[in-house]
């Protein structure tokens, strides 16, 4: 400023640094904690609160908490009793599967990765003879659970835990995408009779908690069979949360065919192409693609609604944590059990949402 | 030109096709129902069971803890029924109302600028909609059932009080001249109707406005307490006092009601909270600025740009909500809450009586839902007709 006004300014002058308040450390803070005296109050009143929260969840669930033990009066502190992990992991994930064949288990469920993700991603290598594996992978679980061709067999009630909740969401969710798919398309059908059963069947379905729809397979399915026919207990589980979940699968793809442009159509109609060639070549791909992460969210549901199989007596991981909980031994300790249950739940459905987000943020990508 | 149909060219006509095909459909759906039913009646006649809704007047038999209304185990099924339909209501009316209020705040709260408080938020909606229902249900029921026993209640302010058998809060007694007082308030709320459509219509004419919320809060709020103490305060307060083992006077709330209350309002107000952000998130920026340039105040951009807007993405996905609540508390069951599909569970198994109950619980809950998307049709009507 000590240049004289009637000389003309030829250089730019260096920015000034901004006001130390609004940079760095200090500058997030009033941005993002203290921006007004009512933004002040909200964080103080949260901050109180998550100091007196965080230090006694830690020091219940690990620092005074208790590992070993062998029933819950061997646990002598005040934290959590973790001292039955140790004796029923086994149970919470196979139920009461022979122990001594639980290693086929865990290959199937090993050998699931392969059969599931050259459907989830592309650009891997090998990936059509991975999608002929994963054709076959059903079959292959199958015995590999229930037994034959050598194996020692299993019968299907003594499935359970962890186990029986994958089994009956990915049988479920597996075998509602076709149903699916069929229920969509007749509702967009232009026949109306093949309209108004696949809307009554999806409304029906959709209008009724899947509660009853057990219920249904537990008392109705052996009355709706002939007389000398029994079903065994997990399949009339798998049929009817197949049905349940195809309903909402239907509603879900039927979004992804709307979504299509009515070019698309046209031009598949242009080509004369008939109905089911272009639905196969041209507009399902299509409506396929957009509509994965909705069946991710379907699936995700559909897996937590596993548990209900409780209601008919069957031993999922909440039945066996009911079980245990309920157990003289382990009496008392529902929160360490609950706790741990809803841990497992929280990491397959956390990281299956996460999958979708990440999946809607690159269709919305590839639309641009 | 249409070319007509006839038996030899059928199958290349896409018309005839269509009739071929529907006429398959229909055929394989009859006989689908017909091996049902004539397995259904071969099945009952073999266990010896009737069918039809007779049933329903015979005696119960059993007891049914929570209740609306008067009911003993010598009333009949139908009215047990009755009951359990009233407590999923109950439970459902209790429920959505929490968790809308949960949702709105969350969502609101999540979208604010202050980082602390959105990851909390986040957190707490991650969590609850990650983890299975019916797991909740049950968490919180072992929890409300392991409090202190009636002898060591928690006392609130020394009125209400919680123990493992619930919670015991004092109970409204209303004295006649409490008539007056519902009188007072539906007359203020007739008015406030009225002036609101007064002023809308003046301000569509002249441009005044009129201060309606300020009218609104004198009219409900302070004639009906003007009323209410003018009358000599006719409501007494029935306290729960401590007996020797238990409480007498007040109302008692079951922990499997809290339990089933709480687990369903936290679940539903997480998805709703998401729902809330999506709508606000949905009206454009450009909204706002538009109403700011053109000189309205930032509680009128709220209510007059921002809300009708991001109502009309909010409110059909709320209304499945709402559906999916009252469909989710029929988990009930797993605890002990007698709503609908517990009594009929239990009646099922008494009378033998499947297809008769199923079909009841079938018949109440797509009513339910049936009324539900018929008024999201005639909403998204209206809305439409907003629309440009």
């Amino acid at each position: 400023m000590n240049s004289p006004s009637n000389e003309a300014i030829t250089q730019y002058k260096e920015a000034r640094p901004p006001p130390i308040a609004s940079v760095g450390i200090i500058g997030w803070l009033r941005h993002n904690l203290f921006s007004s005296v009512s933004n002040t109050i909200l964080t103080l009143v949260s901050i109180y609160l998550l100091s007196i929260a965080i230090p006694a969840i830690v020091d219940w669930v690990i620092l005074s908490s208790q590992i070993s033990g062998d029933t819950r009066f061997d646990c002598k502190v005040e934290g959590a009793c973790w001292a039955w992990i140790d004796q029923r992991l086994g149970q919470f994930l196979f139920g009461f599967y022979p122990a001594s064949e639980r290693w086929r288990v865990v290959i199937a469920f090993i050998l699931l990765f392969p059969a599931l993700i050259p459907w989830l991603t592309h650009g891997i290598p090998g990936q059509r003879y991975l999608r002929w594996f994963s054709v076959a992978y059903p079959v292959i679980a199958t015995i590999l659970l229930a037994g034959g061709f050598g194996l020692q067999e299993v019968p299907t009630d003594k499935f359970g835990g962890f186990m029986l909740n994958l089994i009956v969401g990915l049988s479920g969710i597996v075998l509602s995408l076709p149903v699916g798919i069929v229920l969509a398309l007749g509702r967009q059908s232009k026949l109306p009779l093949i309209r108004w059963f696949s809307i009554g069947f999806i409304e029906a379905v959709r209008g009724v908690p899947l509660i009853t729809l057990l219920f249904v397979s537990n008392i109705l399915l052996p009355i709706f069979l002939p007389p000398d026919v029994t079903l065994d207990s997990i399949i009339r589980v798998i049929i009817m949360v197949t049905a349940f979940a195809s309903a909402y699968m239907a509603e879900v793809i039927r979004g992804g065919l709307q979504a299509i442009p009515s070019g698309q159509y046209e031009a598949a109609d242009a080509m004369g192409l008939n109905y089911w060639k272009s639905m196969r070549l041209i507009i399902l791909p299509q409506a396929l693609r957009v509509s994965i992460p909705g069946i991710v969210n379907t699936f995700i549901g559909l897996f937590k609604d596993t548990t209900l199989v409780i209601v008919i007596g069957l031993f999922d991981i909440l039945g066996i944590a009911n079980a245990m909980v309920s157990n003289p031994d382990w009496l008392g300790l529902s929160t360490e059990t609950y706790v741990f249950v809803a841990a497992f739940f929280f990491a397959v459905c956390f990281s299956m949402s996460r999958y979708s987000m990440w999946l809607e943020r690159r269709l919305a990508r590839q639309r641009h | 030109m249409t070319n007509r149909i006839t038996l030899g060219n059928i199958w290349f006509d896409k018309r005839g096709r269509g009739y071929l095909l529907q006429l398959l459909v229909l055929f394989c759906v009859a006989i689908f129902l017909a091996v049902i039913t004539s397995n259904t009646i071969a099945n009952l006649q073999r266990a010896g069971l009737t069918s039809g809704f007779g049933f329903l007047g015979d005696q119960a038999f059993f007891d049914i803890n929570q209740r609306l209304i008067d009911y003993t185990s010598q009333s009949s099924f139908g009215r047990a029924l009755i009951v359990g339909l009233l407590n999923t209501v109950l439970v459902s009316s209790l429920g959505i109302l929490t968790a809308t209020l949960i949702g709105f705040i969350a969502g609101v709260l999540r979208l604010s600028n202050n980082w602390l408080i959105s990851r909390l938020i986040t957190s707490y909606v991650e969590v609850t909609r990650n983890v299975p229902l019916l797991l909740q249900i049950i968490f919180w029921w072992a929890i409300l059932t392991s409090l202190p026993k009636v002898r060591e209640s928690i006392s609130i302010f020394g009125v209400s009080f919680i123990n493992n058998r619930g919670l015991r809060a004092p109970s409204p007694n209303f004295e006649d001249p409490f008539i007056w007082v519902c009188f007072a308030i539906v007359v203020c709320l007739l008015l406030t109707l009225a002036l609101y459509v007064w002023s809308g219509r003046r301000q569509k004419l002249t441009g005044e406005t009129f201060p309606i919320p300020l009218a609104g809060l004198f009219l409900l709020v302070i004639t009906p307490l003007v009323v209410f103490y003018s009358l000599g305060q006719p409501i007494n307060w029935d306290i729960p006092t401590r007996t020797r083992f238990n409480f007498r006077g007040g109302f008692n709330i079951t922990p499997e009601l809290l339990a089933l209350w709480i687990a369903l309002a936290t679940y539903t107000g997480a998805f709703i909270s998401e729902i809330v952000r999506a709508g606000i998130l949905s009206v454009s920026t450009g909204q706002s600025e538009a109403a700011l340039s053109l000189g309205l105040r930032k509680n009128q951009t709220m209510r007059l740009i921002i809300i009708p807007q991001a109502l009309r993405v909010i409110i059909p996905p709320l209304t499945s909500q709402y559906l999916n609540l009252t469909k989710n508390s029929s988990l009930a069951i797993a605890i002990g809450y007698q709503d609908l599909v517990s009594i009929g569970g239990t009646i099922l198994n008494q009378s033998g009586h499947a297809l008769e109950v199923v079909g009841i619980w079938m018949f109440v809950y797509l009513s339910l839902s049936l009324a539900t998307s018929a008024f999201m049709n005639w909403y998204n009507k209206r809305i439409s007709l907003v629309e440009r």
